[in-house]
């Protein structure tokens, strides 16, 4: 039997990536600090980024594709990788949890990720999130004494098994309805039979996986708690890593393989968005805990996200990718600021930050603007991107229910902004800047403010 | 007309079982029914003339994964669990739910057009048996999602071993 060699310069990137995560493994078992094992993660993304470029292609009968849609989003991902190896050095110190381990199980989740967005066949699709997803439940569970950190693991891990189901099941009757796991194939295939019921139950079985990735509501139990228990570190990372993936799996999968029922999965989109909007931006506004206030927080930008895809155009899909991108730094950036903070993360513990700790106030202050989408900073550029889209698309009602959450989520963000400047510090909470972790903050502010002024040099 | 009626009885006590796995107080009766339930589907495997799968099905889920099942509940206290109750707050609302999405599930389902046949025919696969044809695939079409899927593995141990360690 002649089995041909496929050419793996497409999946190079991946492979260099679980090789490093693997020798870390074992370079772990004879290190005495951990600390640089992790910088040879940083080293590694770092090569990964500049090699992306030469690496376009399709292998693997073309089930496994590297295009420019698949570099935008691998950016996400190491850029993810990068800063939160950086703000974790001194953080899973001060936690106990400071395994080699980590970091190896860190750079699994992002090559889980990254095989999703390359991915244009659904098998390969759903073993780059299984990869990616049980890395997650990994990290989620390292605090391993903690009861919050054990307890954020098995709901994840139980809503993440269910999800997981319930995505298979589409894709099986997705399989038996076109007979091909091949996204393309099953795209040629739709367009000629057109939609019938069990292919609408299809499409609604692998949404409902999916918004559970992107934490869009009705999907979105998890998140809060998930978020809250586990290490502030290994927040930053899932706030922005499978989010992003999952968005990446929804536009290969819905634009390329279920084009043709563009009508039918607009509509859920539409209603997924509104939701995520809504319970995002009101519930956030009653929470005591800065962790729990960014979970909800999330939530509301995967309803801002979700409106590229509702768009269904290209405008579209490049301004979810650009938000994105942005989202990832406002995110990380704000994620930073509560890992300096050694301290039970209420919102009370940020009051007069600004009297004893200006610089760090200032900078809290930027991504939460950012985050809220004030100009002149990344998340105004981000949020008009993605309304103009919408609205090009012609749908003008649902940007204006965008705006008014918009408008609404200024009050919990700028309330961190009010306890930080206008309240006096009762209580000195210790700040800990660890070099590596400002050094994030620094990237994320520079970031945040120069796509803030000139979105021309990073974006599409 | 045999494999009719095989077939109906597969598909209405199936579903019995699984509920009967998840509606038990004792986690080793729960066990003990989805053993039967493992039985069932290796032996619709079968029908379908995946006689690999059924093996595997067998020899993995039922005596592997079971038997495993069986050995953490062993060295569990269960006392809490079997005191506490099975169903807990709104669970009509869930149950109405359930039977909605059930009868979505029947609609969608009754809809079924099978898509256009592949290579792999009946009867090609039984020229070819069925654990070749599968092993050639997992190897040929299906090598990259089959390697990811050892990387899986690796980090469930690695996983494991993190979370177990006593190392403070």
């Amino acid at each position: 039997m002649n089995i041909p060699f496929p050419d793996l310069t497409p999946v190079l990137p991946e492979i260099i990536l679980a090789a490093v995560a693997s020798l870390v493994l074992l370079v772990e078992l004879v290190a005495v600090r951990k600390g640089p094992i992790g910088g040879i993660g940083i080293a590694v993304a770092l090569f990964l980024l500049y090699l992306l470029p030469y690496t376009h292609g399709e292998t693997f009968g073309g089930t496994f594709v590297s295009d420019a849609y698949s570099d935008w989003f691998k950016i996400i991902f190491l850029g993810n990788l990068i800063m939160t190896t950086l703000a974790s050095f001194q953080y899973i110190q001060r936690q106990h949890q400071d395994f080699g381990e980590y970091y190896s199980v860190l750079m699994f989740a992002t090559c889980g990720a990254m095989i999703m967005a390359s991915s244009r066949d659904l098998i390969t699709l759903y073993v780059g999130l299984e990869l990616m997803a049980l890395s997650t439940f990994i990290l989620t569970a390292m605090k391993r004494h903690d009861w919050w950190s054990n307890e954020a693991a098995i709901k994840y891990f139980m809503l993440g098994a269910f999800s997981s189901a319930i995505l298979l099941y589409g894709f099986a009757l997705l399989y038996g309805l076109t007979t091909s796991t091949d996204i393309r194939q099953i795209g040629a295939h739709i367009a000629t039979t057109g939609p019938n019921p069990a292919l609408l139950l299809s499409l609604v079985l692998i949404i409902a996986g999916f918004a559970f990735k992107i934490g869009a509501v009705p999907f979105h139990m998890w998140v809060p708690d998930v978020y809250e228990g586990a290490p502030t570190s290994v927040t930053l990372f899932m706030s922005v890593g499978p989010k992003a993936a999952g968005f990446a799996a929804i536009g290969r999968v819905f634009y390329e393989g279920l084009g043709a029922l563009q009508p039918d999965w607009t509509t859920f989109f539409i209603i997924l968005s509104i939701l995520s909007m809504a319970v995002g931006n009101i519930v956030a506004l009653v929470q005591k805990n800065i962790k729990r206030m960014l979970a909800y927080s999330a939530i509301s930008h995967a309803g801002y996200a979700l409106l590229g895809i509702v768009a269904g155009t290209t405008e579209g899909l490049t301004a979810m990718m650009n938000y994105l991108l942005i989202y990832a730094f406002m995110n990380i950036g704000a994620f930073c600021v509560v890992i300096t903070m050694d301290c039970r993360n209420d919102l009370d513990d940020y009051n007069g930050l600004a009297k004893n700790h200006p610089l760090l106030a200032a900078v809290m202050l930027i991504f939460m603007f950012s985050l809220t989408g004030i100009p002149p900073t990344a998340g105004f550029i981000g949020k008009f991107n993605v309304f103009m889209a919408a609205v090009h698309a012609g749908y003008t009602w649902l940007v204006l229910i965008a705006i008014i959450f918009s408008a609404i989520s200024a009050f919990f963000y700028l309330h961190v902004v009010m306890n930080m400047y206008m309240k006096p510090g009762a209580v000195r909470v210790r700040v800990e800047g660890f070099p590596t972790v400002l050094a994030a903050l620094l990237i994320a502010v520079l970031a945040v403010c120069v796509i803030g002024v000139v979105p021309s040099v990073a974006l599409r | 007309m045999i494999l009719q009626a095989f077939f109906w009885y597969f598909a209405i006590t199936m579903p019995i079982f699984a509920f009967l796995v998840i509606s038990r107080k004792n986690p080793v009766h729960c066990v003990l029914w989805m053993l039967v339930f493992s039985i069932h589907s290796a032996a619709l495997f079968l029908f379908l003339n995946a006689e690999f799968l059924a093996a595997v099905e067998l020899i993995l889920y039922a005596g592997a994964v079971l038997v495993l099942f069986i050995f953490v509940i062993m060295m569990m206290s269960m006392k809490e669990e079997l005191a506490g109750e099975l169903v807990i707050g709104e669970w009509p609302i869930a149950a109405a739910l359930s039977i909605g999405v059930v009868l979505m599930f029947f609609f969608g389902v009754s809809n079924f057009a099978k898509g256009p046949s592949g290579p792999y025919t009946i009867e090609a696969i039984k020229a070819e048996t069925n654990t070749r044809a599968l092993g050639k695939l997992l190897f040929t079409e299906y090598l990259f999602p089959f390697e990811v899927a050892s990387l899986i593995l690796l980090i469930a141990v690695v996983g494991a071993m993190v979370l177990a360690k006593r190392k403070d």
